[in-house]
């Protein structure tokens, strides 16, 4: 049991089987293959930008921007496949890729250059970016019918039952784990986050890791822009409005600590999964949708409760009151 | 060299005339006068008393929740949850006048559904001792999301006369003061003398820049934040009761995304994010600001998506500009 509770990830599976097993008893509905394979591919875009986001987190930041970016890079390939149809879809996801890397380059510059707080500097690129799509756009919107085929076909391409979406996420959490785990870089994002002088003395270039997150968020979120736009067919200046929030409760149910320095791809996987198997059961259970956003407040705040129980006490304070004050400041 | 920036807590008035000219509080009355030049150009119908009073209609109640928030910001806190403290506090209003209450009392029940909900972000805070960013994340999921589950897509319309008419009525016939722009006027006062003139002002900067000094000097930290929040979720209970009068309903979607505004405010004055220094002063004239550039603009027809480009685009460069010219500056002298 304490080993359980030590092992976030794996507490956080076990739930989610058991929260499954259960759903799948009261409504049998949930249970069926192609149920599971929507609840996957749904999840997925939830998860790509949960993991950027990690990242992020990771490094004592935080991305508010992430919907805006994916909104406007969402925006400007599909205005492309509006006026060019026939390209091939590479061409489309290029461009949402580029957009939202230029759009995480502002934002890491700002931080990385000029020492703006994250969380303000992402907090005006969240206004800016999404009102540029009125700016750029002029509040139309751009519809399914006008994107081709090419641009839509691709998300909807499946390989052993699951979507495209599905395994480029895949590919997406490899690539992160791998570069989490095995890359000097990778492991300097945690060092970083973890005690910000101490990295600073072994050589990490606080400017340049800050900067390379802030660019990945920003291409993974403009990549979901790409997918978003396809899967839903829509394009407008609202679309994943408030999803921000969504991802950041997706890392803290993962066990990402908003601390820094503790995180991990399976965690902010699991995080993103939870959210997205209480979404797609209410439907199935037959309960409103209105319980969506009460259930996962909740959610978030439990598992915040739960993990701080496990984070470690750092400094070894005398007084009680100061080890609560200790605990309050992290 | 010891420069002035905007983030140093004052510890005497200026002394030298470059001094007082950095000083963030300058440089945002700076700002303040050519937005009001600017608008007076725009349109020529800026400069009139009456659409002035029919203004402040927009900001007054967001202005009145940024008063509490600056004080969370200073203590190194924040309040994510203050837009869905309000549509819970709204939905509470709109279920006691659905069963007939009298105004006193609705005005009652939205404070105290407030407060309640300020206390139980206080209590996850100060007391489980998580952080506030993550708590007021959940708790702002949970009150919109209990507001929409009790409310589903339906909207409340029947309130009482007398109560919209607090949302909507003048204080002062001439020069036409509405009652909840002379509210937040009465509040800024009271904030500006708590925060800066007295022992408690001067614990909260304490707290901001060092919380664990501040423990040790027997300031009451983890109280203070508690009462915080309660403090903030309160004015949001006050925002709550005003906005609904004004509008005369309760919808789910109500306010939503006020907290980002009324954070922006708060930047945009001259608060720390990291805690520790701010002015009263400044925020209220970067609610002005921000209040009658969103006005301005909107006479002249610029959708309001497009305003909050500009406003996001002057919280970074409001930022950034101190930055690169004290960086220009000093590599001058180098």
């Amino acid at each position: 049991m304490n080993y359980l509770l030590k092992n976030r990830e794996l507490a956080l599976a076990i739930i989610i089987t058991l929260m499954v097993i259960g759903i799948s008893i009261y409504a049998p509905a949930f249970a069926t293959v192609e149920n599971t394979t929507s609840v996957l591919n749904d999840t997925s875009i939830l998860c790509m930008l949960a993991l950027a986001q990690m990242m992020v987190i990771i490094t004592r930041g935080i991305d508010l921007s992430v919907a805006s970016n994916l909104a406007l890079s969402g925006m400007l390939s599909a205005s492309l496949a509006q006026n060019y149809p026939d390209l091939p879809v590479i061409a489309f996801i290029a461009v949402a890729i580029a957009t939202g890397l230029i759009l995480g380059v502002i934002n890491g510059s700002l931080i990385a250059f000029l020492g703006i707080p994250p969380i303000v500097v992402t907090l005006g690129t969240l206004a800016i970016f999404r009102g540029m799509i009125v700016v750029y756009g002029g509040g139309n919107q751009v519809n399914a019918s006008e994107m081709g085929d090419n641009f839509q076909s691709f998300p909807k391409l499946t390989f052993l039952g699951l979507s495209t979406i599905f395994w480029i996420m895949a590919a997406v959490a490899v690539t992160v784990w791998f570069f989490l785990a095995m890359t000097r870089t990778g492991r300097g994002l945690y060092a970083l986050g973890g005690n910000p002088l101490a990295a600073r003395y072994c050589g990490i270039d606080m400017s340049r890791q800050q900067l390379l997150v802030y660019t990945l968020s920003g291409a993974i979120s403009g990549l979901c822009g790409y997918f978003w736009v396809s899967r839903y067919g829509v394009a407008y200046s609202e679309i994943a409005s408030g999803f921000e929030l969504t991802v950041i409760a997706a890392c803290v149910i993962g066990g990402v600590s908003i601390a820094g320095g503790v995180g991990t791809v399976a965690g902010a996987l699991l995080g993103g999964l939870f959210l997205g198997v209480i979404v797609n059961a209410l439907p199935v259970m037959q309960v409103t949708p209105f319980w969506q956003m009460a259930i996962s407040g909740a959610v978030i705040l439990t598992a915040v409760v739960v993990n701080a129980r496990n984070e470690k006490r750092g400094v070894k304070l005398i007084l009680p009151e100061a080890r609560r004050l200790a605990g309050a400041a992290k | 060299m010891n420069q002035t920036t905007r983030h140093d807590v004052a510890d005497h008035a200026p002394r030298t005339l470059s001094e007082f000219l950095l000083r963030w509080e300058t440089i945002l009355i700076a700002l303040l006068a050519i937005v009001i030049i600017g608008n007076t150009i725009i349109s020529p119908y800026f400069l009139d008393i009456y659409n002035l009073s029919d203004a402040t209609f927009n900001f007054s109640e967001k202005a009145i929740i940024a008063l509490g928030m600056t004080l969370l910001i200073l203590v190194r806190d924040i309040d994510l949850s203050i837009a869905a403290i309000i549509a819970l506090a709204s939905l509470a209003m709109g279920l006691a006048a659905d069963v007939g209450a009298t105004t006193p009392l609705l005005i009652l029940v939205g404070l105290a559904v407030g407060a309640v909900c300020g206390a139980f972000n206080g209590l996850l805070v100060a007391r489980v001792g998580l952080p506030s960013i993550v708590v007021t994340i959940g708790t702002m999921s949970l009150y919109r999301g209990l507001a929409q589950v009790i409310l589903g897509d339906q909207a409340i319309t029947k309130y009482p006369v007398d109560f919209q008419e607090l949302g909507r009525g003048y204080l002062v016939s001439w020069p036409p003061v509405p009652y909840s722009f002379a509210l937040f006027l009465i509040l800024a006062v009271v904030f500006a003398i708590v925060v800066h003139r007295t022992a408690i002002g001067r614990k909260l900067f304490a707290m901001g820049n060092n919380p664990v000094a501040a423990q040790f000097s027997g300031i009451p930290v983890n109280k203070i934040r508690f009462w915080l929040f309660v403090l903030t979720g309160l004015l949001s209970g006050i925002a709550a009761v005003l906005l609904t009068a004004r509008i005369g309903s309760t919808r789910p979607n109500i306010a939503l995304g006020w907290e980002l505004e009324v954070i922006t405010a708060v930047i945009l004055g001259g608060v720390s994010i990291s805690g520790g220094s701010g002015t009263i002063p400044g925020v209220v004239l970067a609610v002005f600001i921000i209040g009658l550039a969103t006005f301005g603009l909107s006479l002249v027809n610029v959708p309001g998506i497009v305003i909050s480009v500009l406003l996001g685009l002057l919280l970074i460069a409001s930022i950034a500009m101190p930055i690169v010219v004290r960086r220009l500056m000093s590599r001058k002298t180098d």
